[in-house]
């Protein structure tokens, strides 16, 4: 086994994901013959290969620093869960230590 | 024949003629959706008070003479993962049920220059995380062929839509085979472009480096329209590459002769479909009797694609999801306890079970430890499987594979195995790996009355050989005409 049940819940909680206790066996299974099947790439020897992560060669695109209008607050704001005086709101992030 | 039938360019001629008008084909194309939707299930949103104003300014546009483009007036539907200023934009997703985007993607923009009408939003697996959108939040859609079938995926409400006459064409996105194996499935045209050609600007990212959209057609003629509106360089998208777009419209060109096309071994394996092999091969041997020169080739890399493509994409796909937290737009957890709590099940509830394995499975690569065995390996075999390409490309202006090993799969077959699923586009994959074109066109039905697609590969930046090598194709066979029954 590659992964199990404690390695589920070590990658939804570096995920953000709470997982009912099924889905955490059902993800364990389902991984270990996804990865089973990745270790394939194991048959080629790449140690000299240059790594792709784009296809098309990109150069970093620069343009003029000049003031433009930012887009504005109004529609930014339409589509939010919970807004507060022309913010985002959230609960709060600095959580206080227990005595 | 029925106006729904007609193609772009068929329809673009009749409202020149003054035969009908936008108004009234948009108003024939609502009827139609009504009478098949409920079989089909391809639209998410219908956005009829809109469509009817866009289709009344391209009247008065045609009227006056001015400013009228091939799609002025043509009814498209859109893959729900477009972002459509202040229109419902899904993604398929629980996640995203009520966001309205505050802006257009720069494929609708231009879209609505062209004066184009929008009848909708279509459906899709969520996230584009699929190959036979059973994976939608909003229920599945039917293969027009057959509704017991899938009609692939992830773009299968644009491939159903246009298969089954509900709209003109559609735009698709392409991660993986997403416009092609659809396409295939539904008998349909569907081109993925090269990486860079179209941008990406507005489209709900799934894996950057790998994404694509593409236009979804009922002929090559239409899809070369389409390619011509919504290519070219744009600053929105600093992928985008500014390399001059020819008239695509010119590589339309019903002749083969001289051409060179590969057929890549690999491809047409032992225990493959029957009725796929065959109609491939009938393909093959008639673009050879029309002059095209035929040889095998070999990509010796492409039994580790799919691999590959599954390490890398979902990778992608878990930084890019990443923003769906319950902050700035979509779906938010209404209990939890704390900020990170509201996180998690927000997430989870908002996710469904695809969408949450492939992040999963992205995280787990990406992951201390895991990365140089996983992330870096699947980096490095994209470069084999990429100088593969290369390699055939200098011999070759095309290759021919079919575009899906099976015709469309029954409902509910490969749901519950998620590396079956996956293997339903391993001849698609590769062509995103590498970046690089790959259009989908008709060659034949299963002896069981199901589309097939024939796969025509291109190098970077010449969809032109591609478009050239299924305009020849299609001018010569009557695949694309025939029309699944639904009254």
């Amino acid at each position: 086994m590659k992964i199990g049940v404690k390695d589920v819940e070590y990658v939804a909680r570096l995920a953000r994901l709470k997982l009912s206790d099924e889905e955490k066996e059902e993800f364990a299974v389902q991984l270990n013959d996804i990865l089973t099947y990745m270790d394939k790439l194991n048959e080629l020897d790449t140690k000299e290969v240059k790594p792709t992560s784009h296809v098309i060669p990109v150069k970093n695109v620069f343009r003029d620093d000049e003031v433009r209008e930012s887009f504005p607050r109004e529609p930014s704001l339409r589509n939010a869960p919970e807004k507060a005086r022309g913010f985002y709101k959230v609960p709060k992030i600095i959580e206080q230590t227990k005595g | 024949m029925e106006w729904s039938q007609l193609t772009g360019h068929e329809a673009h001629e009749h409202l020149m003629k003054k035969s009908f008008s936008s108004l009234e084909l948009t108003q024939s194309f609502y009827r139609w959706i009504q009478k098949v939707d409920s079989k089909v299930a391809a639209y998410l949103t219908l956005t009829e008070e809109e469509a009817y104003q866009q289709a009344q300014r391209a009247d008065e546009r045609i009227a006056k003479g001015e400013g009228v483009h091939e799609l002025t007036g043509i009814p498209l539907a859109l893959k729900d993962i477009l972002c459509t200023q202040s229109m419902r934009t899904t993604c398929g997703s629980k996640i995203l049920d009520h966001f309205r985007p505050p802006y257009d993607a720069t494929v609708i923009r231009r879209l609505r220059d062209s004066g184009a009408v929008f009848l909708g939003k279509v459906n899709m697996d969520e996230f584009a995380m699929g190959s036979s959108t059973e994976n939608s939040g909003f229920g599945i859609t039917r293969n027009p062929w057959d509704i017991n079938r899938i009609p692939g995926g992830s773009s299968g409400g644009s491939a159903a839509a246009v298969a089954a006459d509900e709209c003109i064409a559609s735009l698709g996105s392409d991660t993986g085979g997403s416009v092609r194996q659809p396409a295939a499935c539904c008998g349909v045209v569907g081109l993925k472009p090269t990486y860079g050609r179209v941008s990406r600007f507005g489209l709900v990212a799934f894996a950057s480096s790998l994404d694509q959209i593409g236009p979804i057609t009922k002929d090559v003629t239409d899809c070369a329209i389409l390619m011509n509106t919504i290519s070219g360089h744009d600053t929105n998208d600093s992928t985008s590459v500014n390399v001059k777009v020819p008239d695509y419209r010119k590589a339309l060109i019903n002749d083969v002769r001289a051409m060179k096309l590969g057929i890549p071994k690999e491809y047409f394996v032992e225990g493959m479909d029957r009725d796929v092999e065959r109609a491939v091969w009938e393909a093959i041997n008639l673009l050879e009797q029309w002059g095209a020169s035929i040889k095998e080739v070999s990509l010796p890399h492409t039994e580790y694609a799919v691999a590959t493509y599954y390490i890398i994409c979902t990778a992608e796909a878990s930084s890019n999801l990443a923003r769906y937290d319950g902050v700035k737009y979509g779906h938010r957890a209404s209990e939890y306890n704390g900020l990170i709590d509201m996180y998690a099940k927000t997430r989870a509830e908002g996710f469904g079970p695809e969408v949450k394995r492939r992040i999963m499975l992205g995280t787990y690569v990406l992951s201390a430890g895991y990365y140089d065995a996983y992330y870096r390996k699947a980096q490095q075999v994209r470069t084999r499987i990429t100088e593969d390409f290369d390699r055939a490309f200098e011999e070759y202006d095309a290759l021919l594979t079919p575009t899906s090993p099976t015709p469309a799969f029954m409902i509910g077959e490969k749901i519950k195995d998620p590396l079956q699923m996956y293997l339903s586009d391993i001849f698609t994959i590769p062509v995103n790996l590498a970046g690089i074109p790959g259009i989908s066109i008709p060659c034949g039905f299963s002896s069981g009355g199901l589309p097939i697609g024939l796969h025509i590969i291109g190098k970077h930046f010449d969809e032109e050989k591609i478009l050239r090598v299924a305009y020849t194709y299609e001018q010569r066979t009557d695949w694309h005409l025939k029309r699944p029954q639904l009254d």
